[in-house]
């Protein structure tokens, strides 16, 4: 219908047209659909991207128009102890918060796979915070981590006499507090991630693994672990981003002092957000913002790199 | 030719439709939403358009989080609003981006308008021009729960007037459980609500101190009296310990559970509070120092005639103005809304002040400053950081004012860049 169309639309080129080879054409239909999805990309994620590059150069403050600052943004930035602090802060939700999440899934699946008792319920409530809205999470768990007298664990912790925890008010505990809750929303994803890998890897093996006399910690670890490999490559990569971009928890946990006191659960895209949306200064933001890119690249070629097939 | 004349005609009529259409002039006003300022808004484009048959206004509103970056985008649109509603701290932005025009003298005499309204009104002025008129002004008071003072056998009808009472009566009401927990807090401790501007303006003001130099250019508050006041507000946690930082994660909300005798807040707060109705509370002047000196922060959203407005819409933006700045449309923003009105005549009456409520409002007003914040969200964040750096980490009071007026200074050199 299409050709037809196009044939008799365009009467001068259908001779060229039948020059093609028919592999030729082929490559041309495949480019003729691929087109739309690419200018699509182009048009909302790459040119913005580059835009963004482009902007972290200025001094855009969204009203005035744009004046080109040289490397201004970047020297500002590395000279901020705020930065600093921030950019710490993205890393240990990424090193401390990636291999915890992937460790409780991987155990929580392993041994869920061998339940038969309730097997749908009990996967069913660990899947239940994943469908559930970060911010709707948030602000439960913001509640609990108040003092008494409304605070859940700190009321429980004084029933039996310990003293109660500052938690989110603590420079040194709401960092872990955040990651907690950002860890346990997450779980429900990667355990049914886990479990659909466990159940991937053939039968045969283990059957034949029993024959020779392995153990189950050896099967575990020549056997289960290996063959999960790419499904682990892919929750590393995932988790890690998901780290790398955290923010809804921590909003909506420290609203009334965003990024918790003095900056100190404050990841990366909370404070591009402040500069941007709060300060206007749209240049430094997207120099931060360049700074997240790389950071992101890094890790995810890094990842790739370390798990890869050898 | 006959068809030549009906076209002609046909073209006078479109012509004459066209006319007609411009005589009813739209304009658009825009404001962020919150109920009782969309009510109240409707309520007097309702009135205004009964004055004025031939103007029709439209009303936009948007959340407050996107409000600013939606005018903006406008702006670059090139479909700004005629009549726009603005914080009198984002003049310099909106008048940088080219957002707002100046008021015309001929049609708001500048006069008149510093001797009708609250001196704060002048935060609005740049260089000879004023850009802006407020329809209505807030302020702070001490609001305190007459239950928790009576079953403390203090009297509900004589809040304290000085920082010694205000501590006093803060023990009297703190209840504390066996581990030393604060189940009930004396006073609310909330830098992030409205305890900043307290500190800034009212406690460091009452210590002897200026916090900033006339134009707002210097950070002056890193002094013994800025020391002293911070002193002061820290020690309520650390020393007197009548109240906590993060205590039922907000101030407003220890008190409206009925856990905390008083707080510190503004006009804005009286519509939440006005459904309590498990407890009777009070509101009193912000507490003197020991000399009788008070002071109190004020602040308001103002009106302003967005640039594009031109020609005859320019003269019903003007005429609109005028109307939601009048006495009436004060009175009316006063009964829906509950700010107080911008006006002194207004304001100022004798019911009003006797009002129980709405009297040390007004009372605060006549001695109130306004700050002129160049980044409000990130100069509250350096008065909580200050107060955190000493509440949290034990750092010394001296050390974390002076970093405090470091970092705040160099917010304001940056924005004047």
């Amino acid at each position: 219908m299409a050709s037809a169309s196009a044939q008799a639309g365009a009467a001068p080129t259908g001779r060229l047209w039948d020059r093609f080879s028919i592999r030729t054409k082929r490559v041309i239909w495949a480019w003729t659909f691929l087109a739309l999805p690419i200018v699509f990309y182009a048009g909302i994620r790459f040119y913005p991207t580059l835009q963004a590059f482009w902007l972290s150069l200025t001094d855009w403050d969204l009203l005035r128009p744009a004046n080109f600052v040289g490397l201004a943004n970047y020297q500002r930035m590395f000279a901020d102890p705020q930065f600093w602090q921030v950019f710490r802060n993205t890393f240990a939700y990424l090193i401390i918060g990636t291999p915890i999440s992937l460790v409780v899934s991987f155990v929580i699946a392993y041994y869920l796979d061998r339940v038969r008792f309730l097997h749908g319920f009990i996967r069913a409530l660990y899947f239940l915070p994943y469908l559930t809205t970060a911010a709707a999470l948030a602000w439960v768990w913001r509640w609990f981590y108040q003092p008494v007298p409304i605070g859940v664990i700190n009321g429980f912790l004084s029933t039996f006499g310990i003293p109660q925890q500052p938690f989110l008010r603590s420079v040194d505990q709401a960092l872990p507090s955040i990651m907690v809750t950002s860890i346990w929303a997450g779980l429900g994803f990667q355990i049914i991630i886990f479990m659909a890998g466990l159940r991937a890897i053939p039968s045969t093996y283990y059957e034949a693994a029993r024959i020779d006399g392995l153990g189950e910690g050896a099967i575990l670890r020549k056997i289960t672990l290996p063959l999960l490999k790419p499904t682990t490559v892919f929750l590393v990569v995932f988790s890690s981003i998901g780290f790398l971009r955290i923010f809804d928890q921590v909003y909506n946990m420290t609203t009334n002092d965003p990024g918790g006191p003095l900056g100190t659960t404050k990841p990366l895209v909370l404070m591009i957000y402040q500069t941007a949306f709060s300060s206007y200064q749209m240049g430094y933001a997207a120099a931060q913002t360049v700074v997240l890119f790389t950071i992101l690249l890094i890790v995810s070629l890094l990842q790739l790199w370390v798990l890869r097939n050898r | 030719m006959r068809s030549r004349i009906k076209l002609a005609g046909l073209a006078a009529g479109i012509s004459f439709l066209a006319l007609g259409s411009a005589q009813a002039v739209e304009i658009e006003y825009w404001q962020y939403v919150f109920d009782t300022r969309v009510q109240a808004m409707d309520q007097l484009i309702a009135n205004f358009q009964a004055a004025n048959p031939d103007i029709t206004v439209k009303h936009t509103t948007f959340p407050y989080a996107d409000y600013q970056t939606r005018v903006v985008a406008a702006k670059a649109a090139g479909q700004g609003p005629d009549v726009v509603q603005l914080f009198y701290g984002w003049l310099d932005n909106f008048v940088a981006g080219e957002l707002i025009q100046p008021l015309d003298p001929a049609v708001f005499p500048y006069e008149g308008i510093e001797a009708d309204f609250f001196p704060i009104v002048s935060a609005m002025k740049r260089g000879d021009n004023y850009y802006g008129l407020p329809t209505a002004v807030r302020s702070l008071a001490l609001f305190y729960n007459k239950n928790l003072f009576t079953e403390a056998g203090l009297d509900p009808e004589n809040p304290p007037q000085t920082l010694d009472e205000l501590v006093a009566a803060a023990k009297a009401t703190t209840k504390v459980d066996g581990g030393g927990n604060i189940t009930s807090a004396g006073i609310t401790l909330d830098m992030a609500g409205q305890d900043h501007q307290w500190w800034r303006e009212v406690l460091i003001r009452q210590m002897g101190g200026e916090p900033y130099n006339a134009d707002y250019t210097q950070v002056t508050y890193n002094d013994e009296a800025g020391i002293a006041a911070t002193k002061f507000y820290t020690d309520l946690q650390q020393v007197e310990k009548v109240g906590q930082a993060g205590f039922m994660d907000e101030g407003q909300a220890a008190f409206r559970a009925g856990l905390a005798a008083m707080t510190i807040d503004g006009t804005f707060r009286l519509g939440a509070f006005s459904s309590i109705d498990s407890f009777e509370w009070g509101v009193t002047e912000l507490p003197a120092n020991a000399d009788g000196t008070r002071s109190n922060y004020a602040s308001y959203f103002a009106n302003a005639i967005g640039a594009s407005a031109q020609g005859e819409e320019l003269e019903a933006a003007q005429k609109f103005l005028a109307y939601i700045s009048s006495p009436e449309a004060m009175e009316i923003w006063l009964n829906v809304v509950g700010e107080l009105p911008a006006r002194r005549d207004v304001a100022l009456t004798d019911a009003n002040l006797a009002d129980p409520i709405r009297g040390p409002f007004l009372k605060g007003l006549e001695y109130a400053h306004t700050t002129i914040f160049v980044d409000e969200a990130a100069q509250r964040q350096v008065a909580i950081d200050m107060a955190n750096r000493i509440l949290l980490q034990g750092q010394s009071v001296e050390d974390s004012v002076a970093q405090a007026a470091q970092e705040e200074q160099a917010i304001i050199d940056r924005a004047a860049n």
